[in-house]
């Protein structure tokens, strides 16, 4: 039976967030997690992996406490058990440390994997560069934006799409892959799942201490950039403001830029009425 | 004691030339960055028959090449190619190395990083150079409307990745001239664990707004995917292309090669519209080279509105009505 480690993580729902009709603004007090969406199609694909092949699937989570709701969710969908690494001397972690302490919780707590998935980005960061280092921790075969995934004994094949190139690659388990949100659309979690989820199924929590990780020896391991400062781009432009309904602000509009609209986009939009005047 | 060179290596990724034209532009953002540090800039190139990059590179702003041409270097093989740039700078300590961030690049590039026990900032918006030689890595901060300034203090190289337009190429010039040093493939080499099966240009994709000289770009204001799709009524009747922001093309009424902003494409069109942005900067920072914009919003104070050449408080709905049905008229006349 195939053993696959999914990595999720607990994002903010920000561009999902309602927004205010009266002041056009975000929601932000509506502000709540939810499981980043690539990471949900990994759960996906590991799902469909374990209902062909047999497999059991546990899914890894390093945040907050609350990030046990992500694991939850992931169990209502069908996934066997879960584990959140939460400690404070975790916080702040940049991918470099982050993708160190995933690694040494899969060498702990799940050391017989034979594939660890994990969402291509996160919309919180996008950086993309947790799954690709944690190949590295873990010194395995890799490939990111995996579209489509084949088990073929201990061979996996990966279908992707890169750089305008569909690529068909092999590599023999265990592996690492990065899941696109091309494909594996995520099921619902049923009703029946998620009530399970919030009672009898275990979670596993561990801290930093129990994974064997000391301030020593994260140190080592800890971030490699720092943020000096934050500062806001200004703007320098024109700035004309227009106003009024809108057919009379279109006109407005076109009447005064016809000349540089009409040079952009090769054709005259010109009115021949003022030309004659 | 000879001081040691300085350098700054951008890495030659050549697949998808003609669509992506990264690594020129990098070449020329090392140039400037050189200058005030007295550095050298060096382009590596890694594959199979590729006189033709390393031309490329020299008339675009290298000082050197380290070039490894081998026939086993065929299918762009990210293990290879981690082995052989780890390899060179173990041998040569570089203190900056620059990647574009394509699909090949984001992948290659965190990988690296950890290789080398260094630091990546991902997808800078800009680069700069302190007088120490500190690299500082200008990237979208995450949440608010800011831009954080990076550093990586101890360990080296500096690594950054920069996406596709953020900076222009120097012209080409078939005048200059580099030292080319051509690499034996190292015998320690060991085969790749992942084996590349096939490979195959894929049909291009629809979107190429990347070159598009108007862009009509819509947000979450433009409501729902009805409006949404009207936005190309008006590019076609400006010749040009729709690009989105990121909530509408997770709500399914755009499709990923349409996003503008730092996980999408930088895009540099005569005219941009932007219906209903409110101008995030992980939105604005694919709009660096944006020539002149228009933004549409019912929200005057939106960052969008002020960063706008013009600004028309509006709903835009109503506002992308008229303007299709008053252009119409006067393109008709
Ligand atoms: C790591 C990371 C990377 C990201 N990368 C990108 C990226 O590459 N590209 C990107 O776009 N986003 C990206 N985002 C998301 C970004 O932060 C913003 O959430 C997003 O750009 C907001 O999109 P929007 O302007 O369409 O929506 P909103 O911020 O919701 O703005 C909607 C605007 O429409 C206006 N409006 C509402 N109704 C009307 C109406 N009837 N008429 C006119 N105006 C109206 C409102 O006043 C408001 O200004 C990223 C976020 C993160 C964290
Ligand atoms: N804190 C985390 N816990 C578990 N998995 C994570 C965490 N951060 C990142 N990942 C994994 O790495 C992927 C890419 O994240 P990122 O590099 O932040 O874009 C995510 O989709 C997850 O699979």
């Amino acid at each position: 039976m195939l053993n696959i480690v999914v990595c999720i993580k607990q994002v903010p729902m920000v561009t999902e967030l309602p927004w205010d009709e009266k002041s056009a603004t975000l929601r932000r007090d509506l502000a709540a997690g939810m499981m980043n969406p690539a990471c949900k199609h990994a759960v996906e694909a590991a799902l469909q992996m374990k209902e062909k092949h047999g497999a059991v699937v546990t899914v890894l989570t390093m945040g907050p406490p609350v990030a046990e709701e992500v694991l939850r969710e992931a169990l209502a969908m069908g996934v066997d058990g879960g584990l959140l690494i939460s400690d404070r001397l975790l916080a702040g972690s940049d991918t470099y440390a982050t993708s160190f302490i995933l690694a040494e919780a899969v060498r702990k707590a799940c050391p017989q994997f034979d594939l660890i998935l994990c969402g291509a980005y996160t919309s919180d960061s996008e950086t993309a560069q947790v799954g690709p280092q944690m190949a590295e921790e873990l010194n395995l075969p890799a490939a990111a934006y995996a579209e489509n995934l084949e088990i073929n004994g201990r061979t996996l094949r990966v279908r992707r799409l890169v750089d305008n190139f569909r690529e068909t690659l092999e590599m023999e388990f265990p592996a690492l892959v990065t899941v696109s949100m091309e494909k594996y659309s995520p099921r619902y979690a049923s009703f029946r799942g998620l009530e399970e989820a919030f009672s009898d199924r275990d979670i596993f929590v561990f801290n930093a201490q129990d994974l064997g990780i000391t301030p020593e020896n994260l140190a080592g391991h800890g971030s490699r950039t720092k943020v000096r400062k934050v500062f806001i781009r200004k703007a320098q432009k024109q700035n004309v403001m227009i106003t009024g309904a809108a057919a009379s602000a279109a006109g407005e509009f076109l009447d005064r830029y016809q000349g540089m609209i009409s040079a952009a986009i090769g054709k005259s939009i010109e009115s021949k009425k003022k030309a004659v005047e | 004691m000879k001081e040691k060179q300085k350098s700054i290596w951008v890495f030659g990724d050549y697949r998808n030339y003609y669509q992506n034209r990264v690594t020129l532009q990098l070449l020329s953002k090392a140039v400037d960055l050189a200058r005030p540090m007295n550095a050298e800039v060096c382009a590596v190139v890694i594959g199979c028959d590729i006189d033709e990059w390393i031309m490329e590179y020299t008339a675009h702003g290298a000082d050197r090449i380290l070039a490894i041409d081998h026939p086993s270097l065929i299918g762009y093989s990210t293990e290879y190619y981690l082995s052989l740039v780890e390899q060179l700078v173990g041998q040569r300590d570089p203190d900056i190395l620059l990647i574009g961030a394509t699909d090949f690049g984001r992948e290659f590039a965190p990988r690296l990083a950890k290789r080398l026990k260094t630091g990546l900032s991902a997808d800078c918006v800009g680069l700069d150079i302190t007088p120490e030689g500190l690299l500082v890595q200008i990237a979208p901060s995450f949440g608010g409307n800011m831009l954080a300034e990076i550093v990586t203090e101890k360990h080296r190289p500096q690594m950054a990745t920069v996406r596709p337009g953020t900076f222009k190429e120097i012209p080409h010039n078939h005048e200059r001239t580099a030292i080319v040093e051509r690499l034996p493939l190292p015998d320690n080499l060991s085969a790749p664990r992942v084996r590349v099966v096939e490979y195959e240009r894929a049909v291009e994709r629809e979107h190429t707004i990347e070159n598009a000289s108007v862009i009509v770009c819509g947000g979450r204001g433009m409501g729902n995917r009805n409006n949404f799709k009207k936005l190309k009524e008006l590019a076609n009747l400006l010749g040009g292309d729709v690009g989105a922001t990121r909530p509408v093309v997770y709500a399914g009424w755009a499709d990923h090669g349409a996003l503008v902003g730092q996980a999408g494409k930088h895009i540099k069109p005569k005219i941009l519209f932007s219906f209903g942005i409110s101008g995030a900067i992980q939105h604005t920072a694919g709009l660096g080279e944006a020539n002149f914009i228009v933004a549409i919003n019912k929200n005057p104070q939106a960052t969008m509105m002020k960063m706008a050449d013009v600004a028309i408080s509006a709903d835009a709905g109503d506002l992308l009505g008229s303007l299709i049905k008053e252009l119409k008229k006067r393109i008709r006349e």
